[in-house]
C-alpha cells in the first residue's frame, strides 16, 4: 500500500548559531570570526564603508587592488593565495568595498598577510591599470545589452535622482580615464581599518583567527572621516517609464515601493508580505503569472536593504505579446494585496519558509560570512536572527494586512519597462499613463 | 615572505549506499553539524537521450515533474516544500536530470514522500503541458534569445565538434519541437527512462542512517519496480582535422570564440582524465594561470578567459564524449585567429617546458578549496554523491577524489597539454553584429 497522505512534519528544530567572538583592534578595525568547522576551510569578507566613492575610479580601484605591491607583481600576488587553496577579489557598491575570499584553515595566517601587504601597499601598476581599465570599458559594452542591466539602470535613474543610487555604474569615458595617481588618492583617503569590519568564518578557533588578524593587520593604519548617505526620499509616482529596444523578444518590467529597514518594527511584516507576494515561488505573483497563464520564466518580488533605505522591488521578462496583461495581473496582486487581508495558511506558509531559510542560510560557512557581514553592514549582529525569528513568529496576518496596504499599493508603485516600444505602447496605454525614458 | 607548502586536507564523510527491491539505488551521508537535510533523486537520462525531433524535450519533462503527481494537485509540491522551509528545484544535463529539496531536518520524510509521489506517477495533463512550454519558452529567450553571447558556448560548440544528433543538437531545444510535444511522448518517456531502476535517491544531512532507512523504505518500497533502460553507446571518433565556425550574435557588441578538445572517457578513464582537470586550471584559474596572465594581462589580446571540463562545466558528472572547453571574450575589433595561435602557443611551451617550481602544487591546492566549499552545502553532497553512484556505482569517489587530484603529476599534465593540438581542436567563432 502506497503512502497517499503528506506526512506530517517532525518537531521544529532549534535555530542554533555558531560561537562567535568580537574584538575591535587598536586601528579601529572590527573582528568577527565565527566557528564552524564543517570543512577545513575558512571564508574572509572585509567590509569597508565606501559612500560617495566615485564609481568609475572604485570600478578600477577594486578589479587593480590586487595588482601589485612595492615587491609583488599581481602574478605573485594570485601565485601565493594559490599556494593556500586562496583567492581574494574585491567589488563595490555605493554603501560599502567589500574583499571577499577564502583558502584552507590552515593558510588564514598566510592569507591575512598578503592581505595587509595589498591593504598598506597597493601600487596600482600603470600598466596592469590601462589593462583593467580597458576590460571593464569592454564589460559595459556588454552590459549595455543585457536587459537586466539595462532596466536596473533606468530604474535607478527613476528612483533616486540625486542620490547617488541613482548611478551605479560608471560611464565607459570615465573608466578609461582613471590613472594610477586617483586610484592611489582613493585608497589613502578610503581604505582604513576605521569602521571596516573583518569577518572570518570556518574551521578555525576564533580567538586563534583575532590573534591571526591582529598580527597581521594591527600595523593597518589611517584614518578618514566616515562619510554618510542621505537617507532615501520617498519615490516620486508617476507615469511609466518606457524604455525603448527595438526587436526585443521579451520586456523586463520592473515596479518598486520604498521598504522600511531591518531594524524597523514591521520589518518581519515586510518579510512575510513580500513572500506571500513574490518573494518565493509558492506566491502568488508566480502562481498567476507563471504557472496559471505562463507569461514568464521568472517572475519575482523582493526587499533590498542598503545603508540609506530599503527598495522592494518586483519583477517580470515576460514576452513582448504579452507585456500589457502581464503588467495588468502584476497590478492586480499587488491591489488584491493591499486591499484584501491575506488568509492565515497563506501567512503561515510564507512564515515557515522564512523559519526554515534561516536555518539553510547558516548552515554553510560561506553562507554564514556573507550573512555575518551583510548584518554587520546595518550594525547588527548575529543573534539578531534569534530575535528576528521571534519576530516573524510573531507577526500577524493583520500586520501583513497592514504592512501591504502601506507598501504593495499599485498606487504607491514606480514602473519601468524596457521593450520593444512600437509593439508595446498600444496595449500598455490602456493599463496607465507612458513617458518615454 | 615565502609560500607554504601547505598540506591539502582530505574529506571524512560516512557514505552508506544499499538498493531496495524494485531496484532503486540510495545513498545516505548523515552529518549533523546543522539541522538541515538535503535529498535529490538522480535519473539515468539526459539531453543526450532525447528523441530526434524533441529536442529539449528532457528539459520540458523536468519542468512536467513538478506540475502534480499521484497525490498532490498542481502547486501542491511548491507549496509543500516551501511551507515546510525548504527550498527546491531540478537541472537537466547531457547524462542525467536531478530533482531536489534542501529543508530544514524535520521537514525529511515530508520530502520523501514528495520524491516518492512523482516517481511513482507524475501528473501529466494538455493543460500543464501548454503553461509549461510557454514557461520553457521564456526561459530560452530569457537565457539565450534575448541576452548577448546567449548559449555560447555551450549550445554553440557541440554541434560543431560532434556529428550525431545526440551529442550535436541543442538541448534547450527548438521552438517549433517544444510546440509539438504531447502527452503521450511524456508517457512514454516517463515509461522508459523514469524508472525506480534508472534512479538514485540520496540523503545528506541531519539524521540517523537507521531513521533514514525507515522512511526512504516506508515511502519507496512499493514504487513499481521497472528496470533501466539500456543506455546507448553516444561515443563518436576524435576528430583528426580542426574544424571552425561562426556565427553573427545580433546583441554581442564584441568578439568570442571558444575551443574543444576531446579528452578521455570520464568514467571508465579516470585516471586519464583527471590530468584534463588539473591542466584546464593550470590554464585559466586566476591572474596567475598562463592564459589570463599571456592573453589578458600581457598581450591585451582577451578580455577573460576561462576552461573547465564538460560542456556545462561539470566535470565529475559527465559521460563520454566530451571535451576541455576554452572560452574567451575578445576587445573590439579583436582577432580570434591571433588568439588561438597564442593559446597554441602557450600550451606547446607548457607540454615543453613542463610546469614552473611549485605550480602544480598551488592549483591543487586551490582545486581544493573548490571542491570543500562546494562539499560544504549538505545539498551539492546529496547532488555528487548521486551523479557519482549513477554514472560510476561509485559515490564513495567524493571522499577519494581530493586525493586522487592531488596526486596528479606535473608529467601527466604537460602529456595532457600535448594533445591539445589544432588538429584536434573544434572552434566557434562570435562575431559581433550589435551596436561597436
Amino acid at each position: 500500500m502506497s503512502i497517499t497522505e503528506v506526512p506530517d512534519l517532525a518537531p521544529e528544530t532549534t535555530l542554533t548559531l555558531p560561537e562567535s567572538v568580537e574584538k575591535t583592534l587598536g586601528n579601529g578595525l572590527t573582528v568577527i570570526a565565527v566557528h564552524r568547522p564543517s570543512v577545513p576551510l575558512v571564508e574572509l569578507r572585509l567590509r569597508l564603508p565606501f559612500a560617495q566613492a566615485d564609481t568609475a575610479i572604485s570600478s578600477v580601484l577594486t578589479q587593480t587592488l590586487f595588482a601589485g605591491t612595492a615587491g609583488k607583481s599581481m602574478v605573485d600576488i594570485a601565485a601565493e593565495l594559490q599556494a593556500v587553496g586562496g583567492g581574494l577579489s574585491a567589488g563595490g557598491d555605493p554603501d560599502r568595498l567589500l574583499i571577499a575570499g577564502n583558502s584552507l584553515a590552515d593558510g588564514l595566517p598566510h592569507m591575512l598577510r598578503i592581505l595587509n601587504e595589498v591593504l598598506t601597499g597597493a601600487v596600482y601598476p600603470a600598466n596592469e591599470v590601462r589593462t583593467e581599465r580597458e576590460r571593464i570599458a569592454d564589460r559595459l559594452k556588454v552590459a549595455a545589452q543585457q536587459p537586466a542591466h539595462v532596466v536596473a539602470r533606468a530604474l535607478n535613474r527613476r528612483l533616486y535622482g540625486d542620490h547617488p543610487y541613482a548611478s551605479q555604474t560608471p560611464e565607459a569615458e570615465d573608466v578609461l580615464a582613471v590613472e594610477t595617481g586617483v586610484l592611489r588618492a582613493m585608497h589613502d583617503e578610503r581604505l582604513h581599518p576605521n569602521g571596516g569590519v573583518l569577518v572570518l568564518v570556518g574551521d578555525v578557533e576564533p580567538h586563534t583567527a583575532i590573534a591571526a588578524v591582529e598580527e597581521a593587520l594591527g600595523g593597518w593604519n589611517g584614518a578618514g572621516t566616515l562619510i554618510e548617505l542621505p537617507p532615501v526620499a520617498p519615490f516620486v509616482t508617476g507615469p511609466l517609464t518606457l524604455v525603448d529596444r527595438p526587436g526585443s523578444v521579451q520586456s523586463n518590467i520592473r515596479l518598486a515601493m520604498n521598504g522600511v529597514s531591518r531594524t524597523h518594527a514591521d520589518n518581519a511584516a515586510q518579510q512575510l508580505t513580500n513572500l506571500v507576494y513574490g518573494g518565493y515561488f509558492s506566491s502568488r505573483l508566480v502562481e498567476n503569472i507563471r504557472e496559471d497563464k505562463g507569461y514568464t520564466y521568472s517572475p519575482r518580488s523582493g526587499v533590498e536593504h542598503s545603508a540609506a533605505g530599503t527598495e522592494l522591488s518586483i519583477s517580470a521578462d515576460v514576452a513582448t505579446e504579452v507585456t500589457a496583461p502581464a503588467l495588468w495581473e502584476t497590478l492586480y496582486e499587488m491591489g488584491r494585496l493591499a486591499t484584501v487581508a491575506p488568509g492565515k495558511e497563506e501567512v503561515e506558509q510564507a512564515r515557515r519558509y522564512a523559519l526554515g531559510t534561516l536555518r539553510l542560510g547558516t548552515s554553510t560557512q560561506s553562507g554564514l560570512a556573507g550573512l555575518v557581514s551583510v548584518l554587520a553592514g546595518s550594525g547588527l549582529r548575529l543573534d539578531w536572527l534569534a530575535g528576528h525569528a521571534t519576530r516573524l513568529a510573531e507577526t500577524t496576518v493583520d500586520d501583513v494586512a497592514r504592512f501591504a496596504a502601506a507598501n504593495f499599493a499599485p498606487a504607491n508603485a514606480v514602473a519601468v519597462i524596457l521593450g520593444d516600444a512600437q509593439v508595446i505602447t498600444p496595449s500598455l496605454r490602456a493599463i496607465t499613463a507612458i513617458e518615454a525614458a | 615572505m615565502a609560500s607554504p607548502e601547505i598540506r591539502i586536507p582530505a574529506t571524512h564523510y560516512p557514505v552508506e549506499r544499499f538498493t531496495l527491491p524494485n531496484g532503486l539505488r540510495v545513498v545516505l551521508s548523515p552529518d549533523r553539524s546543522a539541522p538541515v537535510v538535503g535529498v535529490s533523486v538522480v535519473y539515468d537520462v539526459g539531453i543526450r537521450s532525447e528523441p530526434e525531433g524533441r529536442t529539449g524535450f528532457a528539459h520540458l519533462f523536468e519542468h512536467l515533474m513538478f506540475q502534480g503527481s499521484a497525490n498532490l494537485e498542481k502547486l501542491a509540491h511548491f507549496r509543500y516544500v516551501q511551507g515546510s522551509g525548504g527550498t527546491f528545484n531540478g537541472s537537466t544535463h547531457l547524462d542525467y536530470t536531478d530533482y531536489y529539496e534542501q529543508l530544514p531536518s524535520n521537514a525529511l520524510e515530508r520530502a520523501l514522500f514528495l520524491e516518492a509521489d512523482r516517481m511513482r506517477s507524475p501528473r501529466i495533463t494538455e493543460e500543464n503541458l501548454q503553461n509549461q512550454i510557454a514557461v520553457v519558452k521564456e526561459e530560452i529567450r530569457v537565457r539565450v534569445l534575448n541576452q548577448p553571447y546567449g548559449g555560447f558556448p555551450w549550445l554553440r560548440l557541440p554541434p560543431v565538434m560532434f556529428d550525431t544528433f545526440p551529442n550535436a543538437h541543442d538541448g534547450y531545444g527548438s521552438f517549433d519541437d517544444l510546440e509539438a510535444a504531447t502527452v503521450e511522448n511524456a508517457t512514454d518517456f516517463f515509461e522508459r527512462y523514469y524508472a525506480a531502476g534508472n534512479a538514485v535517491l540520496s540523503v545528506s544531512g541531519d539524521f540517523t542512517v537507521e531513521e533514514a532507512t525507515r522512511l526512504i523504505e516506508r515511502h519507496f518500497s512499493d514504487v513499481p519496480a521497472r528496470p533501466a533502460p539500456a543506455r546507448p553507446d553516444f561515443g563518436e571518433p576524435d576528430l583528426t582535422a580542426e574544424r571552425r565556425s561562426s556565427y553573427t550574435d545580433a546583441l554581442a557588441p564584441l568578439p568570442a570564440i571558444a575551443s574543444a578538445w576531446r579528452v578521455p572517457d570520464p568514467v571508465k578513464d579516470l585516471p586519464g582524465y583527471l590530468p584534463y582537470v588539473v591542466l584546464a586550471e593550470v590554464l585559466t584559474d586566476g591572474d596567475a594561470s598562463r592564459l589570463v596572465e599571456r592573453l589578458v594581462s600581457r598581450d591585451r589580446v582577451a578580455t577573460s578567459v576561462g576552461g573547465y571540463l564538460g560542456f556545462m562545466g561539470e566535470p565529475f558528472a559527465v559521460r563520454d564524449p566530451t571535451a576541455l572547453v576554452l572560452s574567451s571574450h575578445l576587445p573590439p575589433g579583436g582577432d580570434p585567429d591571433k588568439l588561438l595561435t597564442t593559446v597554441d602557443e602557450e600550451i606547446a611551451r607548457l607540454a615543453q617546458d613542463g610546469l614552473a617550481p611549485g605550480e602544480l602544487h598551488r592549483v591543487q591546492a586551490r582545486i581544493a578549496t573548490h571542491l570543500l566549499r562546494d562539499e560544504d552545502s549538505v545539498l551539492n553532497r546529496a547532488l555528487h554523491l548521486a551523479t557519482y553512484e549513477i554514472q560510476r556505482g561509485d559515490a564513495s569517489l567524493a571522499l577519494d577524489l581530493p586525493r586522487q587530484l592531488g596526486e596528479v603529476t606535473a608529467e601527466q599534465v604537460t602529456a595532457a597539454a600535448a594533445t591539445l593540438r589544432p588538429e584536434r581542436r573544434a572552434s566557434v567563432e562570435v562575431v559581433p553584429g550589435g551596436d561597436q
